[in-house]
């Protein structure tokens, strides 16, 4: 047995702790859970460890090698500087959902079978939906409750893909896959929807903007970098990936620049950024797996200090919507700085980290000389700078003075901030560093005169763009109002499908509801005495062949009375369902049993020529 | 009332000031282009400002885009959902 444990388990241990702790100490536990999972993290051998026989398969909770520890670095690095944001929060549940989640996170990473992988996938799920709820707002329990809806159909079809597939392989291990036939398809899907390819993305941009201001942080990390991930080992080089990929990168971007929340417009940059990993994935390469690995770690910072920035704004200001915001640089001018090194890492500016990732994507894809998906990425690296970028820093910091004079956010939200925003300018200063933990060697080298120069003629000149489209006032108006997407579908689907349930399926249920009572009430009084009928019908044919034969003319016949009386008797009975008065002679038991012999006898008849 | 502090950009010669010095550092990377060798893997990689003009072209065309198509397809009242 080796020294070190899966780095799931001190999270997802250590997660129920927290309850138990207090004050400073609690702050403390909190923070040394993410340094000694990393501590752990750097004991650990590379190969296949903590396997387990399950059934006829094996469990393998530890499997390692250079791909999952790109991702679980970089796991335990976000955890730290969230733990540390999150750290004055009064709410032990939270701290548990997000230390759960980020373990589940790892324990994916980590996964070495499909059982395992699935297990700690669900547990993201249902962690981050907790953290969607902690908001504790009509909109986020809503929010929350279409999340967890959305991700138990990705797991279900992350399920059924894993069940065929293994029915076919005969194999639980989680390794390459490829697209071929029905069971990786669903697979497929089942990463895609975390993923949050396009169509399939609304979970992401409903949901995060309603998590609570910590929460979020938490969240822009891991499920779609777990997605990521799970592309990598099991689809890289698929052709489908990289269309898809190309239309992340390219559609967000359009709904970021006329979105009112901030904190939405970083979730539609997530998804471009998301585009760029899936698009290197697709390509296959190992310049371009190295690309899409590299360019997670960076996004995971940035992403994180960007959610941060805004985090602290809302946490300061109560708001979050462009049309309330502006001039707040004059009182959180540090959180300010930490903004743009944010926006400046996301855009790819030179000296800053995406520049030293983003750009592995888009060498990539040159040289495999893809020519419109190079175009349209190159769409989508202005495109970022433009409404990640300028849009967030301006409308939050700068444009109209809102008025707002508050202070800088509490010293812990600062130093996790300024500790991301220090990591995005690092990698993008040194990023040998990064290059060196990367799955496949790497020699590519992004400094060069040339490349540098364009990257900073695209930017200068889309932030040229932005500047006169704003002073010609064609820039559209921040607006108080949301923008429809895909979610509608299954809004509005959803709510259309219960108006069907309710009133015409329940109309249909409640008539024959009503037809099935009645016939059994009236089935139930025939039963009760089966034969009143022949007899009614045998007394009313006597009576009437009587008064037919008998000329009506001699006064009353007492025959006649007498046959009248008994037939009213008989109505008179079958009314009222008294059988048994003094007058009416009881019938033979004998007759009863008979009829039931017969009926068990053709019941038996049927049973015996069916069977 | 009581007078508030002046901050940075409250001073319009301030503003000016930056844009003065954006505009200057638009010319500069138009100017430094024509002296770099490239090495690119599309021809057009090669054509002076190639970049410059597509970021610039790319932006206006996305936020027109936005704006005149996609706004008026997708925007709906705060309370639509509810």
């Amino acid at each position: 047995m080796i020294n070190a444990v899966p780095p799931a388990a001190i999270f997802i241990i250590g997660a129920f702790l927290i309850p138990l702790l207090r004050g400073n100490l609690k702050s403390v536990y909190l923070l040394l859970l993410p340094v000694l999972g990393f501590i752990n993290l750097l004991n650990i051998p590379y190969g296949s460890h903590w396997s387990f026989n399950f059934l006829d398969y094996t469990i393998t909770f530890l499997r390692v090698d250079r791909l999952s520890l790109v991702f679980a670095y970089i796991f335990h690095i976000v955890s730290f500087i969230a733990i540390l944001y999150a750290l004055r929060l009064k709410d032990d549940l939270q701290h548990m959902a997000a230390v759960l989640y980020a373990g589940a996170a790892l324990g994916v990473i980590f996964a070495g079978d499909f059982i395992s992988l699935f297990i700690f996938w669900e547990v993201m799920a249902v962690t981050a939906t907790y953290l969607i709820w902690a908001r504790r707002t009509k909109a986020s329990q809503a929010a929350g409750l279409r999340y967890f809806l959305v991700h138990i159909f990705g797991g279900l079809c992350l399920l059924a893909g894993i069940v065929i597939n293994t029915y076919n392989t005969g194999s639980i291990e989680f390794s390459y896959i490829g697209l071929n036939g029905l069971g990786s398809s669903l697979i497929f899907l089942g990463f895609g929807i975390n993923c949050a390819w396009p169509g399939l993305h609304a979970w992401l941009t409903d949901a995060y903007p309603e998590s609570t201001i910590t929460g979020t942080v938490f969240l822009s990390a891991f499920t779609t970098k777990c997605a990521i991930y799970a592309l990598a080992r099991g689809f890289p080089g698929t052709e489908l990936l990289i269309w898809i990929g190309a239309l992340m990168t390219m559609f967000p971007i359009f709904f970021a620049v006329i979105e009112n929340d901030l904190r939405r417009v970083l979730s539609y940059s997530l998804i471009n950024q998301v585009g760029f990993m899936v698009v290197g994935i697709g390509i296959g390469t190992q310049l371009s797996i190295n690309g899409a690995t590299a360019h997670a770690f960076a996004d995971i910072l940035f992403k994180a200090l960007l959610f941060m920035a805004m985090g602290a704004v809302m946490h300061q200001t109560g708001k979050i919507n462009a049309t309330d915001l502006g001039g707040l640089y004059k009182t959180m001018p540090l959180t300010c700085i930490f903004c743009i090194v944010g926006a400046a890492s996301i855009s790819a500016f030179p000296l800053f980290s995406a520049f030293a990732t983003k750009s592995m994507v888009m060498e990539a894809v040159a040289k495999e000389h893809r020519t419109i998906i190079w175009f349209m990425l190159l769409f989508a690296s202005a495109g970022v700078f433009h409404h990640a970028g300028i849009k967030i820093p301006f409308f939050a910091f700068f444009s109209h003075d809102s008025g707002i004079r508050t202070k800088e956010p509490p010293l812990n939200m600062l130093l996790a901030m300024g500790i991301a925003a220090f990591l995005c300018i690092f990698i993008g200063v040194y990023p040998t560093v990064l290059y060196s933990i990367l799955p496949y060697p790497v020699n590519y080298v992004p400094y060069t005169a040339p490349h540098v120069m364009a990257q900073l003629q695209l930017l200068f000149f889309s932030a040229l763009a932005f500047t006169l489209l704003i002073l010609s006032g064609i820039y559209p108006a921040e607006m108080r109002a949301i923008n429809l997407d895909i979610d509608l579908v299954y809004r509005k689907f959803a709510v259309a499908f219960f108006w069907f349930c309710n009133v015409p399926l329940t109309a249909f249920r409640n008539g024959i509801q009503n037809f099935s009572s009645r016939a059994i009430g009236a089935i139930a009084k025939f039963a009760t005495d089966p034969l009143i009928v022949p007899e009614l019908i045998l007394k009313g044919i006597q009576l009437g062949v009587y008064k037919a034969l008998t000329t009506s003319s001699t006064g009353t016949n007492p025959k006649i009375a007498d046959l009248e009386f008994r037939f009213n008797r008989l109505i008179k009975m079958r009314e009222t369902g008294r059988y048994y008065g003094t007058e009416v002679p009881r019938r033979p038991i004998g007759l009863g049993v008979l009829i039931s012999f017969v009926l068990i006898f053709f019941y038996a008849l049927i049973y015996i020529i069916t069977r | 009332m009581k007078k508030e502090k002046k901050y940075l950009f409250d001073k319009p010669e301030n503003v000016q000031r930056l844009l003065r010095g954006f505009w200057a550092l638009l010319i500069l990377l138009l100017g430094i282009d024509l002296f770099i060798s490239k090495h690119p893997y599309f021809h057009w990689e090669e054509w002076p400002e190639f970049y410059a003009i597509y970021g610039f072209v790319a932006c206006v065309c996305l936020v027109l885009a936005s704006k005149y198509i996609l706004r008026p397809i997708v925007k709906r009242k705060e309370n639509y959902y509810d």
